[in-house]
C-alpha cells in the first residue's frame, strides 16, 4: 500500500484539463445538436405554412375546438383499444410459445404437429391482417346457429389479431431458442434435467432475453394493428373518430386517435431502448469503442 | 540506452468504487519485451486496455514515442492503429478467412491495395506454417493456430508496440508451445512488447523486464534473473511460490 489515502487522491492537472476539455466539447455538440435542431424545426415549419393549401388543411385537420369536443368519444373507443391490447398481448404469448416450442421438438413422433405448426406460421405470415380481421369476423358467426348468441365483434377482432400476431412471435421465439448455445442444453441435461425442464428453466429464459428487443418491435406493431378492428364494427378509437368525423365534417378526430396511439406506443419504445442498450452493457462490460 | 515507445506515469483507473489501477509508473524501451505479472484482478489486463485507449484512464498520463496519447484530442483511432493486441480468446472475426482477418487493418485502415495486403498477409501465414490456412475460416483451425492467426494479424500493419492480453491462458496445454515459440521468434525480430502472462517459466525466459502487479500497484520490477530469482518483496515471494509448488 502506498502512504497516500487513495479514497482523498485529488486528481492531477492534466485530467482536470482533460476533464475541461471533454466538458467543453459536451457543451458543443449539444449546442451544435440544439442549433442543428431549431434550424431544422424552421425550415419544415416555414415550407408547410407558405403551402398554398395550408390555411384549408389546418381548418379540417387541426381544429382545436372539433379537437376537444370529439375527445371524450375518441378516448372511450380508445379504453377499448387497450383492452383488447391486453387481451391480445396475452393469447400472442401463450399461442406463440406454444407454437415454438412445438416446432424444436425433435424425434419423427412430433412431425404431425411439427408439420401443422409450420403450416400455421407460413399461412398466418403471408395473409394480410385486415384479411384475416374479415374471414374471423364474418366468417366464424356464419357457423353459429340461427338461434345462438352472436359473438361480439370486439371479441373476433381479438383472436384474429392473436391468430395473425401468433404466426409472427414464434418465429422470433424459435429464433431464440434455437441461439441459445447448444452446450448450455448439454449442460442443463447432463445434470438430469428432462427434456422439458431444459427448455423451461434454461433455454427459454436465454432466449426470451435474446429476442426481447425483436419481441418489444412487434408488440409497438400490435398497439397500432389493435385499431384494425373498426372495420368489424367495434366502436373503438379509429371507429369514433370516424363516427366524429362524419358529426362534424371535419377530419381531426383522426388526428385525435393517432395522437392517441402515438402516445401510447412512445413509452414502449422507450422502455425497448433501455432494456436494449441495459442488455448491450452487460455483456460489453467496461470498454468504451 | 534504446529509445523509450511507451511511458506511462501515474496511471489511475476505477470502475465504480474499485481502484483497479492505483498509480502505475512504467518505462518500456524499444526492442524490450516487459511482461506483466499477478494474481487475477491485480489490474494486467485492465492496464493493457488503457494502452490502447480501450479503456479512459482516470488520472496520469500515457506516452507513446512522446506523444501524450491519452489527451482527448489526439484520435484515439490513430493511436489505436499504432498498436498492435492479442487477447486472450483470439477474437478472430469468425465471418472473414483467415487471409483476410490479418489483412483487414491494412486494407481498410492503411489503405493498401488488396494484392499488397494479401501479399504480404501470405508471406506473415507462411512464415507461421498457416500458408495453407490463409483462404480457410477461423472455425477451421485449432486453438493455437488460432491464436497465431492473431498473432499475425496484430502485427501485418508493423505496429510500434505489441500488447500480449494473456494469450496462451485460454489454450490447450499441447497447444502453449506454439504460440510461444511465435512470442519468441518475434522477440527475436526486435519487436517491443508488453504481455500479461500467467506462464511463469516463459516469461524468466523471454522478458528483458519483469513487472510484479498487486491490488493496482507495481509492487516490485526488475530483471527476470533478480524477480524470479531473489524477489525482495515478501508479496512477491509468495504470489511466486504459489506457482512453483
Amino acid at each position: 500500500m502506498t502512504s497516500t489515502d487513495e479514497t482523498a487522491r485529488q486528481p492531477s492537472s492534466i485530467e482536470l484539463g482533460r476533464r475541461a476539455f471533454r466538458r467543453r466539447q459536451t457543451i458543443r455538440s449539444v449546442a451544435i445538436s440544439a442549433a442543428s435542431t431549431v434550424v431544422l424545426a424552421v425550415v419544415l415549419w416555414a415550407t408547410i405554412i407558405n403551402t398554398p393549401g395550408w390555411a384549408r388543411v389546418q381548418q379540417t385537420f387541426f381544429d382545436p375546438e372539433v379537437f376537444w369536443a370529439a375527445l371524450p368519444r375518441v378516448w372511450d373507443g380508445f379504453l377499448l383499444n387497450l383492452r383488447v391490447l391486453g387481451f391480445a398481448v396475452a393469447g400472442v404469448l401463450v399461442l406463440s410459445v406454444i407454437l415454438a416450442i412445438v416446432r424444436t421438438l425433435r424425434g419423427p413422433i412430433f412431425f404431425p404437429l411439427r408439420f401443422l405448426a409450420s403450416a400455421y406460421t407460413d399461412l398466418f405470415r403471408g395473409l394480410p391482417l385486415i384479411i384475416v380481421l374479415y374471414l374471423v369476423g364474418y366468417g366464424v358467426p356464419g357457423l353459429q346457429g340461427p338461434g345462438e348468441a352472436r359473438i361480439p365483434a370486439v371479441v373476433l377482432g381479438t383472436v384474429a389479431l392473436i391468430l395473425t400476431y401468433s404466426a409472427y412471435v414464434s418465429e422470433v421465439f424459435r429464433a431464440g431458442i434455437e441461439a441459445v448455445h447448444p452446450s448450455q442444453r448439454l449442460a442443463a441435461r447432463s445434470l438430469g434435467l428432462s427434456h422439458g425442464k431444459t427448455l423451461r428453466l434454461i433455454v427459454l429464459p436465454q432466449a426470451v432475453r435474446k429476442v426481447t428487443p425483436a419481441l418489444m418491435n412487434d408488440f409497438i406493431a400490435l398497439t397500432k394493428d389493435v385499431g384494425l378492428i373498426s372495420v368489424l364494427g367495434a366502436v373503438d378509437a379509429v371507429r369514433a373518430a370516424q363516427i366524429e368525423t362524419a358529426k362534424f365534417f371535419n377530419f381531426t378526430p383522426y388526428v385525435v386517435a393517432g395522437l392517441l396511439f402515438v402516445i401510447l406506443s412512445i413509452p414502449i419504445i422507450r422502455l425497448t431502448d433501455w432494456y436494449t442498450a441495459r442488455l448491450r452493457d452487460r455483456e460489453q462490460i467496461g470498454g468504451i469503442v | 540506452m534504446s529509445e523509450v515507445v511507451l511511458q506511462l506515469q501515474g496511471i489511475h483507473k476505477s470502475f465504480g468504487d474499485r481502484e483497479v489501477l492505483r498509480g502505475i509508473d512504467l518505462t518500456v524501451r524499444t526492442h524490450e519485451v516487459v511482461a506483466l505479472i499477478g494474481a487475477s484482478g491485480s489490474g494486467k489486463s485492465t492496464l493493457l486496455r488503457t494502452i490502447n485507449l480501450l479503456e479512459r484512464i482516470d488520472d496520469g498520463q500515457i506516452l507513446l514515442r512522446g506523444q501524450d496519447i491519452s489527451d482527448p484530442r489526439v484520435p484515439a483511432d490513430a493511436v489505436r492503429a499504432r498498436i498492435g493486441v492479442v487477447f486472450q480468446h483470439y477474437n478472430l472475426f469468425p465471418h472473414l478467412s483467415v487471409l483476410d482477418n490479418v489483412t483487414l487493418a491494412a486494407r481498410h485502415v492503411f489503405r493498401e491495395s488488396r494484392q499488397d495486403a494479401e501479399a504480404r498477409g501470405i508471406d506473415l501465414l507462411g512464415r507461421i506454417g498457416l500458408a495453407e490456412h490463409a483462404r480457410s475460416f477461423p472455425d477451421r483451425l485449432s486453438g493455437g493456430q488460432q491464436q497465431r492467426a492473431a498473432i499475425v494479424r496484430a502485427i501485418a500493419t508493423n505496429p510500434e508496440l505489441l500488447l500480449l492480453d494473456e494469450i496462451t491462458s485460454a489454450l490447450d496445454p499441447e497447444l502453449v508451445g506454439e504460440v510461444l515459440d511465435l512470442v519468441r521468434e518475434l522477440k527475436a525480430e526486435g519487436t517491443t512488447i508488453v504481455m500479461a502472462t500467467h506462464e511463469m517459466a516463459f516469461a524468466r525466459d523471454v522478458a528483458d523486464h519483469v513487472v510484479f502487479l498487486d491490488q493496482g500497484l507495481i509492487a516490485e520490477q526488475g530483471p527476470p534473473e533478480q524477480l524470479f530469482g531473489a524477489p525482495r518483496e515478501p508479496r512477491t515471494r509468495e504470489f511466486l511460490s504459489r506457482f512453483l509448488s
